[in-house]
């Protein structure tokens, strides 16, 4: 593998009308990393996380994939490139099963529906949810579905995983298992960027951790210096004395 | 022969006309604004209206005008039992529900039309003498004609008091809160399926309005609602699905377009002035003028 | 040793369904004499095929076209018009056709794909309603006299027959096996998958992917088409169309409710809901409709009423609970 960063965001800046999201934010992740994006709420994680999925093509700035500048390519396009992508509030394709949620994702790299099913029974092998490759999406419980989530997304045979807190409202032993499949994704050569809050989950796993606040790159290093600097615990301590979240 | 006087008199009639059309897209717009439902029978509820209305001019020699709010509270009456007898089971569907409400309407429209056909036969009627009918106002040379400007004048009121029940009272609140989230209203306590319930008889009562008034000057048969219920679809989309106002704004403009139209294109292509006006907003503005939908 | 998908074996007890179902329509023309009947046959097999070809882009793709009618009425016109003018053969006019309505049908998801939801089905009803007013008030294809097809002897060639209404019905049921079996090899294909993609979720599909403009646009064209060699045939078999027989609102939404009433985006809705709603509709009209009083209506519009709110998934839930198995 070369130096070059798989994912590179550069002085990347997004306005909505006067608020401004993200302020000049660049970060590089080398292949194979596992990056954790932290911060309060209202950081700009979010806004940066669907900028690099491709939701919006940012206000200033550019990013670039694998040595190629995706600023202006569209989701579907940077998902063929090899971005892939979860959302934070599950969207299952409620009225298809498991494995066709999933066979969607994998007939990104296959071009027959046979073909693209296989590979989707074998993403389900992986991540554990193949007793229930037959179910409807709907009726999974949400820890599947958070799963499914993730296997659709695996599905497109990704080079960069992004997550959206899949950790959040898990019970311990539901995390417990989420952080085994991460580890597992990542050993298979998946470079993952996470974004979470659930920090006992995160800090343990990730190799280094991202903070932003108000919409810049606030600390940047090995989680356990990340926790320890004082402008990162003034970011979260300031929130916990304003209003509560909702 | 176009001079500026025909323009303008059949711009003040396309406007008076408008303002009909606002008065019958509003009450669509209510109910889809309220639960997502667009009702295919609301030409149906005017032609009821417009039916009831001749019914009391005939029989019992009652002035359209006075009919006018009878007939809105009958109206009233009957979009509540239709929403509880038929269209609360229709939205039980789990999925397709859009298409399920669309035919579960539109089975309803047919319904109606039947009915009508069979009650009233397809002759068709007229209200001769009401008290309006002949009269006009003219001012600076332009002839408004008394039954479209008293159907104008009640559509401007109707349209005001509902905005002062939506903004102004509790039940305007609660209709608004019950649109965000009917789940969350069950919670306080608010009964989601009464404040529906009020909420078609509120949209059927304003378009019950609108077909008393028009009843004065328009011809009453069975499918006379169909042109009206497309029109009405049209404009509450043109404003802006989940915009009230969108709605009747787009009702007045709909109004002068048709007139303008009427101008330029022969009688039989006077609604081609309003389609492309249609496809021209939305492929500017994918949620019409004031939508939020 | 893995065994047989459910997925293949539920395919191939699809297609031997079908294989029956085919071949008992086929005898019926042999049994049933009566030209009435037959004609309800006839009209039973084109709203399936119809009504399927709809469900490809309603159905599956989840867009809600109310404006149908224009795709049939272009096939009914072209294949009428390029015979009586032209003498071109009804075969050739039928896909020349199809082939024109899959043109418009890209010309008009260009802008309108970008629409949602009812802002969509109101853009393709007002679309349809301002071909069937330009129809109307066009020299050129009649106005509102219409189109007579002069039927001079019988032939295939010519695809017009004066008395038997047999080779109607067979073409008839050949173009709804053909339709059936169109989607049922794009719903198992990559199409079918993305289509269902972007009904459930479109923003999902994008990022896995599925470039949703251009499976709306594929399920459009290929779904214009069909409707509109549908019309070519309607054309043959009455002879004579107008644009309120064949471009009419009304008729836009009796392609789509046969499919909606007998289960939207399955295989064996459409058929289902046509075979169920045409003779209604049909013999509510001859033994009711007659006297004028709209008994007919009265009793149709109960009944579209009635399936609709009893039974919203379609009468296919009735026949087949449902399935959480592979591509169905």
């Amino acid at each position: 593998m070369g130096d070059a960063p798989l994912l590179e965001v550069r002085g990347i800046t997004q306005r909505f009308g006067g608020l401004t999201a993200n302020g000049d934010v660049s970060l590089k992740i080398a292949r194979g990393e596992l990056v954790g994006l932290i911060g309060p709420n209202g950081a700009g994680k979010s806004t940066l996380f669907n900028l690099i999925a491709g939701v919006m093509a940012p206000t200033l700035g550019s990013i670039w994939f694998d040595g190629e500048d995706v600023t202006r390519l569209p989701a579907a396009t940077r998902c063929r490139r090899g971005i892939a992508r979860t959302f934070q509030v599950v969207r299952s394709f409620e009225s298809m099963s498991v494995l066709d949620n999933v066979t969607v994702g994998s007939l990104v790299r296959a071009t027959r529906a046979a073909e693209a099913r296989r590979a989707a029974i074998d993403v389900l092998t992986f991540t554990g949810l193949h007793t229930r490759a037959y179910a409807l999406a709907n009726e999974l419980t949400p820890a599947e579905k958070r799963r499914l989530e993730i296997s659709r997304a695996l599905a497109t045979a990704p080079k960069l995983l992004l997550l959206d807190e899949v950790m959040t409202g898990l019970t311990p032993a539901e995390a417990q298992r989420g952080v085994e499949l991460v580890r597992r994704i990542r050993d298979n050569g998946v470079t993952i960027l996470m974004v979470e809050h659930v920090m006992e989950v995160v800090m343990p796993l990730v190799d280094r951790a991202v903070v932003l606040d108000l919409g810049r790159v606030l600390a940047e290093g090995k989680p356990a210096d990340v926790v320890r600097d004082p402008k990162v615990i003034g970011a979260y301590l300031g929130e916990r004395h304003s209003a509560p979240r909702a | 022969m176009l001079t500026l006087e025909t323009i303008v008199q059949s711009l003040a009639s396309g406007l008076l006309m408008g303002l009909l059309y606002g008065l019958i897209a509003v009450g669509l717009a209510l109910i889809f604004g309220l639960m997502d439902v667009v009702n295919f029978a609301h030409g149906e509820f005017l032609m009821l209206a417009m039916y009831a209305t001749f019914g009391l001019a005939v029989s019992l020699a009652v002035d359209p005008l006075l009919a006018a709010p009878l007939v809105a509270a009958a109206s009233f009456v009957f979009g509540a039992v239709i929403y509880l007898g038929i269209v609360r089971f229709a939205m039980r569907a789990a999925s397709n529900r859009g298409m399920v409400q669309i035919f579960a309407t539109f089975g309803l429209a047919i319904l109606l039309r039947g009915l009508a056909q069979f009650l009233f036969t397809p002759d068709y009627r007229s209200v001769q003498n009401s008290w309006l009918s002949g009269k006009s106002l003219a001012i600076y040379g332009v002839y408004l004609p008394a039954p479209q400007l008293a159907g104008a004048l009640i559509s401007i009121a109707a349209f005001a008091g509902l905005y002062l029940v939506i903004n102004r009272t509790d039940f305007g609140r609660a209709l608004e809160a019950t649109r965000e989230d009917a789940g969350a209203v069950a919670l306080v306590g608010i009964d989601k399926n009464r404040i529906f319930a009020f909420g078609w008889g509120l949209g059927a009562a304003l378009v019950g309005l609108a077909g008393a008034v028009m009843a004065t000057f328009f011809y009453i048969y069975p499918d006379v609602g169909a042109s009206f219920a497309l029109i009405a679809y049209v404009t509450v989309a043109l404003g802006g699905f989940g915009s009230v106002f969108g709605a009747f704004a787009a009702g007045i403009i709909v109004g002068l377009v048709e007139a303008i139209t009427a101008m330029i294109l022969p009688p039989a292509l006077k609604y081609v002035g309003i389609y492309a006006v249609y496809l021209a907003v939305v492929f500017l503005r994918p949620r019409g003028l004031f939508g939020s939908l | 040793m893995m065994k047989v998908a459910p997925t293949a074996l539920h395919r191939r007890h699809q297609l031997m369904v079908a294989v029956l179902v085919a071949a008992l329509a086929a005898m019926l023309p042999l049994l049933i004499k009566d030209v009435y009947l037959q004609n309800i046959l006839v009209l039973t097999l084109m709203y399936a095929a119809l009504s399927q070809s709809w469900n490809i882009l309603g159905g599956y793709c989840g867009q809600i076209s109310l404006g149908h009618a224009l795709y049939f009425g272009v096939g009914a016109y072209a294949t009428a018009l390029l015979f009586t003018k032209f003498g071109v053969l009804p075969w050739f006019g039928m896909a020349a056709g199809g082939a024109i309505a899959a043109v418009i049908a890209l010309c008009l998801g260009y802008p309108c794909f970008r629409l949602r939801g009812h802002y969509f089905a109101i853009a393709t009803i007002v679309i349809a309603e301002t071909a069937y007013l330009l129809f109307l008030n066009w020299e050129w294809v009649g106005g509102a006299t219409g189109i007579d097809i002069p039927i001079r002897q019988d032939s295939w060639m010519a695809f017009q027959f004066a008395r038997s209404k047999l080779p109607y019905i067979y073409f008839a049921l050949l173009f709804a096996c053909v339709t059936w079996l169109v989607t049922f090899v794009l719903e198992d294909s990559k199409w079918g998958y993305w289509w269902r993609a972007v009904k459930d979720d479109p923003e999902a599909a994008e990022s896995l992917g599925v470039v949703v403009f251009h499976s709306k646009m594929a399920a459009a064209a290929v779904s214009a088409f069909f409707t509109a060699i549908g019309g070519g045939f309607y054309a043959q078999f009455v002879a004579y169309i107008d644009p309120d027989s064949v471009m009419s609102f009304h008729f836009s939404l009796l392609m789509a409710l046969p499919a909606v009433l007998g289960g939207i985006g399955t295989l064996w809705g459409p058929v289902l809901g046509a075979a169920v709603l045409i003779p209604l509709t049909e013999l509510t009209r001859s033994y009711m409709g007659g006297s004028g009083r709209g008994i007919d209506l009265i009793v149709y519009g109960t009944l579209v009423m009635f399936i609709a709110v009893a039974r919203p998934e379609g009468l296919i839930g009735l026949v087949a609970r449902r399935r959480a198995t592979g591509a169905n």
